[in-house]
């Protein structure tokens, strides 16, 4: 073998520590929103602010939070998925009739994971292996199938009577904190560490930059798309599991609109629909930020409607701010 | 393009035309054996006028699918818009047909030009845009009804005459999506404005520098979405005689998928109104057709998309054909 080595050169990726650009990071700025929130939150409230309510409310909202890491990545790589809302309908749907069906419950909840793995993987195989089409079409005519198969299943009926321990994954409590909110951190944990430690998650980023360029320098980008569309469908199953138990039964109409507001916490996290860029942590202050809200607007007796505005809004407006901040920062000349 | 390529391309396009025209016979001898009602005078009438509405849909959704764009937000623009007019012809139930028309179609420009203006001015990615905007006008529906629904007996039968009257022998519905297609193909075929679409869509950047205000054009196509979706919302609650908060709820897929049989490409610059006729006409059949074969409403969504993946794949793959083919006869 010819000594191929090529001469190593230090690069210093670290960038100069300086106070101005740690205060001026989108993420400080969620956090503030988070804090107004809150603070609007108490002032509707006085029951609010209590550590319960920190630790218990947020499993009324966690149960669509699974889908968020994935669509990060889906949206770094400057695609959107649409289905996942559906996938989540049929996964639910399959698992409740195959129960009924006489199914064991564990291998139910197995069959959920299965059914919305496989959908991500048609929407990945699809997206990576026919270029030309858009992602757009595939996941909207996607999104159409998978409902249309829960429909076709159940027609308009509600399946459930599941056994009484299932309820412990969407009610249940270890140490006083809820399962849901194990499940939230461990699977936060485990995407922060994919996107930011591993060279997968490197490899995600580059190809939201220039997937021409990671292709030529020897990634298999099919098989990338492919990796983080079925992430996407198997968080989807995660996310009907958690849904249906906490439901205590499901319907074909089940998750509607899920696609919309976990687009709409990704975005607001920072993370740029021109793909390349974002960080974990954004995206994590935006659940909590959408979620509190919504359960702030319950507080002051606003109906579902107001909610669908406000998230619709907030969704615009992250856009908007975004674009502000990234013109803001190209102005500067790079040093 | 050299001309060579340039008549396989076309000859593709005619193909995939005639193929449609194929289909949609095949289909119709196919549901005629099964029941023999379908083709009635009666069933093809009020086949095309349930289909009216999405035929005038589909082209203001072609246009904005040229500029490689996508309108999510049609059927919370219906919604709204057919809400509003409700409600106005209920408190004013003299109000004239046509004022009421104009007022739907008022709203349904301003919801496009609110969109317009994010996509063409703050360049928002459409389907962001539109899928924000679909929460908001979905949202301002319910709160303008307070949740209500507006129905049957509120409205005055000069409302509800704008759908089941009729004009040259024809519903009102039929004539107005024939006068909107005769409209849209002058305008796209024959006006400076129209081929400028064509051109923003195929190449963008080309389009700039060649002079056409693209940004402005992307501006007038979400405006004629909306103003077309605002006509749409007045037409379709006349037609149902009631508009509720879930008004055309999912419809843009629909729309789009229609527009997508027709022909039009998603990646922009692809699409004639010819192809959009049949791409409707197909999937007014399916919507009209599964009762009468026995096949469950709960269906038609499943077909639908099905339809939709098959047709832009099978799309795909002929393009590649014809790619390949012609870069084979290139090669010496």
């Amino acid at each position: 073998m010819e000594d191929t080595k090529a001469p190593e050169i230090a690069i210093s990726a670290q960038r100069q520590w300086s106070w101005k650009e740690f205060f001026f990071q989108w993420e400080w700025l969620l956090v503030v929103v988070l804090l107004m929130v809150i603070g609007v939150n108490t002032w509707l409230s006085p029951f609010f602010l209590s550590l319960d309510t920190f630790i218990r409310t947020p499993a009324t909202f966690l149960d669509k939070s699974f889908i968020v890491f994935p669509m990060m990545m889906v949206i770094i790589l400057g695609k959107i998925d649409v289905s996942v809302g559906s996938t989540v309908a049929l996964s639910a749907v399959v698992m409740a009739t195959s129960y009924n069906a006489g199914v064991p419950m564990p291998v139910a909840m197995l069959i959920c994971l299965l059914v919305g793995t496989t959908c991500g993987a048609i929407n990945g195989v699809l997206i990576a292996k026919f270029k030309e089409l858009s992602f757009v079409i595939v996941t909207i005519s996607t999104m159409m199938i998978y409902r249309g198969i829960a429909f076709i299943i159940l027609e308009n009926r509600a399946s459930g009577g599941f056994p009484g321990w299932y309820a412990f994954l969407g009610w249940g409590e270890v140490a006083g904190i809820p399962v849901m909110m194990l499940a939230f951190i461990a699977v936060a944990v485990i995407y922060g560490l994919l996107l930011h430690r591993t060279s997968f998650g490197r490899v995600v980023f580059g190809m939201g930059n220039n997937a021409t360029a990671c292709r030529y320098s020897g990634v298999d980008t099919d098989r990338v798309t492919m990796t983080v569309f079925t992430l996407a469908g198997l968080m989807a199953a995660i996310t009907a599991l958690f849904l249906t138990s906490r439901m205590g039964s499901t319907r074909p109409n089940v998750a509607m609109g899920y696609e919309l507001e976990v687009i709409a916490m990704v975005v607001l996290g920072g993370v740029s629909t021109n793909g390349g860029m974002g960080r974990i942590a954004g995206p994590i202050l935006a659940i909590f930020i959408v979620g509190f809200l919504s359960f702030g607007m319950g507080l002051a007796n606003l109906q579902a409607p107001v909610v669908l505005v406000v998230i619709g809004l907030l969704l615009i407006v992250s856009v908007l701010a975004l674009r502000v901040r990234f013109t803001v920062k190209k102005k500067k000349p790079v040093v | 393009m050299n001309t060579g390529l340039k008549k396989r391309f076309g000859n593709a396009e005619r193909l995939r035309e005639l193929g449609l025209l194929l289909f949609i016979l095949v289909l119709g001898a196919a549901i005629q054996l099964r029941n023999p009602a379908f083709l009635r005078v009666s069933n093809l009438m009020s086949l095309f006028t349930n289909t009216s509405i999405l035929a005038i849909l589909a082209v203001g959704m072609m246009m904005v699918l040229l500029t490689r764009g996508i309108d999510l937000s049609i059927g919370a623009t219906i919604a709204f818009s057919g809400m509003v007019t409700a409600m106005t012809v209920a408190r004013f139930p003299q109000m004239h047909p046509a004022l009421a028309i104009a007022q739907g179609t008022a709203i349904g420009t301003v919801v496009g030009m609110v969109i317009g203006v994010l996509v063409a001015k703050f360049d928002v990615l459409p389907i962001i845009a539109t899928l924000g905007m679909m929460n908001i006008v979905r949202g301002m529906t319910f709160v303008v009804s307070g949740g209500r629904w507006v129905s049957s007996y509120q409205m005055p039968n000069s409302f509800k005459a704008i759908a089941t009257g009729r004009t040259f022998g024809l519903n009102n519905l039929i004539v107005i999506a024939i006068a909107v297609y005769i409209v849209a193909f002058y305008f796209m075929n024959h006006t400076r404005t129209g081929r400028r679409i064509y051109a923003v869509g195929s190449n963008p950047s080309a389009a700039e520098v060649s002079g056409i205000p693209r940004r402005r054009l992307i501006f007038l196509v979400y405006t004629i979405m909306g103003g077309l979706a605002g006509l749409a919302g007045v037409l379709w609650v006349a037609r149902f005689a009631s508009a509720q908060g879930d008004t055309a709820m999912g419809y843009e897929l629909q729309v789009i998928a229609a527009c997508i049989l027709g022909g039009v490409s998603i990646l922009g610059g692809v699409g004639k109104i010819s192809g959009l006729i049949l791409g409707t006409v197909l999937f007014g059949i399916l919507a009209n057709a599964l009762p009468l074969v026995d096949v469950s409403p709960f269906w038609q969504l499943g077909i639908q998309g099905a339809t939709v993946l098959v047709a832009v794949m099978a799309n795909a793959m002929v393009l590649r054909n014809t790619e390949r083919s012609a870069l084979r006869r290139r090669a010496v």
